[in-house]
């Protein structure tokens, strides 16, 4: 095991201390969150990252999520990974993330190194519109391709609620546009 | 024998004609079929032996982490339950300690081990339906009925606790809803020693029986390397060999206080599975026990931390203290106070064992009555994955032998 | 006396042979075959095995042993071939849709359809979802149940009610006899439903 995090960590300081370490040629920054430890790295380093990460134990990927900031034009691509086999490691989360336009939304795709993240990758694309550089076999997942054509999950695709004072759109159902 | 090539095969509309690599047949095993679920596996057959299985899922996709970012904060405990109806406390309960993290705010002790209750016995009832789908599936309906009888008995239990047979929506920002009735423990120990006593003739009839195990061993091994490498969670990856069980690595609620084990198996076929979840039921009903005795002795005070409870009116403390005839004592009413929370941004993630393996969420806010996004990742999800890796190699037959052995539950993995 | 004993043992007046046989014809058909029809239909409503959303558990649970609903009849089948009754519980989404009309599709005449839960009759707490479709306009729908989920006993209560629907209304009796069939004025056509599998047929999209 090479790396930085040779002693045992026994907090999530020392740890994210360690980490920052061993990760320091990849041009990390840490975000203050609560419950996991956030690296943000740029997204020409990310692949580079991930192999780093690996070495040093973590061996899966736990969640792969896209935060759309409209305001800021970015997506921000998280991957939380943890660990199974080190068992000094796996009390905590890491959360590997990079910001990428929003204009033309491309990423590099982690499934070489971590093949748990195959699947999560296709469903980020299909509500983002993501695509990922890379990945083996990018199709839809879960949405019919009309509704993966809307890209539901970002910000602008504005899903209606009944406390917004609207009437409910009775025609809407009749027709068959409503597919 | 022709390979689809294009010269001397008709054109008919709606006929699409595509190359395939060898002499392979596919069958699409689909969602009104008696031996899946909702989804559809897609599979390409030599012979009898599975070359590519492909899972077609999606079928219960009802987006809710997209409705999740238009309803109140409270409003989304009843949605997230929805997932897996069957766990309904395990699975909502990451989204409230994210928010609570958030908040700044731990729940009193009394609520800690009145959630830790509950999970519980929610596990229990969980994996009793996962064993009785399971053997419904391999033709053994006799444990069906005993697993489905079984089950009613916790599924009472929690009736008496929260109300609801399986929509629990019991805990809640700051603690639990409501606190235990005066009967419930002796009918807690009764239902304990109950499924103590069922638990061996399961092991008689169904895990012992030379046909189920003739049909369970060695089929569908996945190693220990292969499981970290595929991110396999529960019970599964438990019974692959690997120590992982989060109420153990980052202990949460009451279970630091409590004693219980974690069983691994190092097989990892689905015999081990099927196992697994029994082994599983009975460190589950040791802890019950814990816990009921706990609950007991204690005082009745802090089932809502005070910064709610506070604020609740004079009613709401008349009910609870039994002043009200015919008013249950100790049920009480939802916090007001809930109806218009607003959380400080920031963001926060949590996880939790439920039923079927490790559930995460990631909780952002900022600063409105309504999330700004929340993700969640269920156990069954990651499962997945295990169809297209785990499955070729395999004889026909030996599909809903191993996908019944992961637990799969498609209403939890298409959230 | 003795005599006119003797000519009535072993014969039998049957006067007009045609309209002994036509009056015999009517109260059979409209009375004792079409009750008999009916009776037996409404003891014996399979559901199909189709499980569409998460009410499917309190449909395990009431077809296990606490809440017995084989007790009418009703024995959860395999195949829509051999099956009249289909459960719609929980929410259709836009994926299940499809599937749940060819499987209605598929069935005999006459076949029922219930539809459970608060999400099948008009979107529960998904009401504002963008993936989710009603279920009347699927199939023909002829009892709903309300509850999120609704309790078993619920369940065999819907049971009851159309095994009293088809009994008293003759539904099934009037299907085989008079030819009378269901009213589809709501139900979106197929090609709505599942147009968006392209011409491939297999999600390879």
């Amino acid at each position: 095991m090479g790396g930085g995090v040779r002693e045992v960590p026994a907090t999530a300081e020392e740890l994210q201390k360690s980490l920052l370490e061993a990760l320091k040629d990849y041009k990390p920054q840490v975000e203050p969150v609560k419950g996991y430890i956030d690296i943000v790295v740029p997204v020409e380093h990310l692949v580079e990252a991930a192999v780093k990460l690996k070495e040093l134990g973590f061996d899966h990927v736990i969640s792969v999520g896209a935060v759309d900031y409209i305001a800021k034009k970015q997506f921000k691509v998280m991957y939380h990974v943890t660990s199974y086999l080190n068992e000094d490691l796996s009390k905590f989360m890491v959360s590997l993330s990079t910001y990428i336009s929003r204009d033309n939304p491309h990423c590099p795709s982690l499934t070489r190194v971590w093949l748990s993240a195959e699947l999560q990758e296709r469903e980020t694309y299909e509500m983002f519109g993501i695509t990922f550089d890379g990945h083996p076999d990018l199709r839809l997942l879960l949405l019919t391709p009309v509704v993966a054509a809307l890209k539901p999950l970002r910000k602008d695709f504005v899903v209606k609620e009944e406390s917004d004072n609207i009437e409910t759109d009775y025609e809407a159902f009749e027709s068959s546009k409503w597919w | 024998m022709s390979e689809g090539s294009a010269s001397g095969v008709p054109h008919l509309p709606g006929m699409e004609v595509r190359p395939v690599e060898r002499n392979v047949y596919e069958v699409q095993i689909g969602p009104s079929h008696p031996g899946s679920g909702h989804m559809r596996i897609i599979v390409e057959l030599d012979g009898d032996v599975m070359v590519r299985v492909d899972p077609d899922i999606g079928f219960v996709h009802r987006t809710m982490e997209k409705l999740a970012e238009g309803r109140d904060w409270i409003k989304n405990i009843p949605l997230f339950e929805r997932m897996a109806i069957l766990d309904a406390c395990n699975i909502t309960l990451p989204y409230v300690e994210a928010v609570e993290k958030l908040l700044d705010i731990e729940p009193p002790e009394r609520a800690k081990y009145l959630r830790a209750l509950l999970c519980e016995i929610n596990r229990i009832a969980s994996h009793l339906y996962g064993i009785g789908i399971f053997a419904v599936f391999l033709g053994h309906s006799t444990i069906y009925m005993w697993a489905f009888g079984d089950r009613e008995v916790f599924v009472q239990l929690a009736e008496d606790l929260t109300g609801a047979r399986l929509t629990h929506s019991y805990p809640v920002f700051g603690g639990v809803r409501r606190d235990i009735p005066d009967d419930f423990p002796q009918n807690a120990r009764k239902a304990v020693r109950y499924m103590r006593y069922r638990l061996d003739e399961y092991a008689k009839i169904y895990l012992n029986n030379p046909n189920i195990r003739k049909r369970l061993e060695d089929v569908g091994v996945i190693s220990k390397t292969k499981a970290a490498e595929l991110g396999i969670v529960g019970p599964n990856a438990r019974a692959s060999g690997i120590k992982y069980d989060v109420r153990l690595v980052e202990p949460y609620e009451a279970y630091p206080e409590l004693d219980f084990e974690i069983p691994v198996f190092e097989e990892g076929d689905s015999l081990a599975r099927a196992w697994q979840r029994v082994e599983e039921i009975k460190q589950s009903l040791n802890i019950i026990e814990q816990a009921v005795d706990w609950l007991e002795k204690h005082p009745r005070e802090g089932f809502m931390h005070d910064k709610f409870w506070k604020t609740a009116p004079k009613l709401y403390k008349d009910v609870y203290e039994g002043n009200i005839p015919y008013a249950g004592k100790y049920r009480v009413k939802l916090m007001p106070l809930f109806a218009t929370l607003k959380v400080p941004p920031g963001k926060a993630a949590a996880r939790v064992e439920a039923g079927r393996g490790e559930i995460f969420y990631y909780v952002e806010s900022d600063g409105k009555d309504v999330p700004y996004r929340v993700r969640v990742v269920t156990p069954s999800f990651r499962n997945v994955i295990a169809f297209k890796y785990v499955m070729p190699g395999h004889r026909l037959m030996d599909l809903p032998t191993i996908y019944g052995s992961f637990d799969y539950f498609p209403p939890e993995w298409d959230r | 006396m003795a005599q006119a004993k003797q000519e009535q043992e072993g014969k039998a007046y049957i006067g007009n042979l045609e309209v002994a046989a036509q009056l015999a014809k009517e109260s059979l058909i409209k009375g004792t075959i079409a009750k008999a029809v009916d009776w037996a239909t409404a003891f014996s409503l399979w559901p199909v095995h189709l499980m569409t959303s998460c009410c499917g558990c309190e449909i395990g649970a009431a077809w296990g042993p606490r809440f017995d609903n084989e007790r009418y009849g009703s024995l959860p089948w395999v195949g829509p071939r051999q099956t009249n009754l289909i459960i719609i519980e929980g929410t259709v989404t836009k994926k299940m849709a499809c599937t749940v009309r060819i499987t209605w599709e598929q069935m005999p005449f006459p076949k029922f359809v219930i539809a459970m839960g608060a999400c099948a009759l008009d979107g529960g707490i998904f009401y504002n979802s963008y993936n989710i479709v009603r279920p009347w306009q699927v199939v023909p729908v002829d009892i709903y149940i309300p509850g999120c989920p609704p309790r078993p006993e619920a369940v065999a209560r819907s049971i009851v009610e159309l095994q009293k629907i088809i009994r008293n209304r003759g539904v099934a009796s009037k299907w085989l006899i008079e030819g009378v069939r269901k009213d589809l004025k709501y139900v979106l056509p197929k090609e709505d439903l599942c147009g968006w599998r392209g011409e491939g047929g297999a999600s390879y999209s």
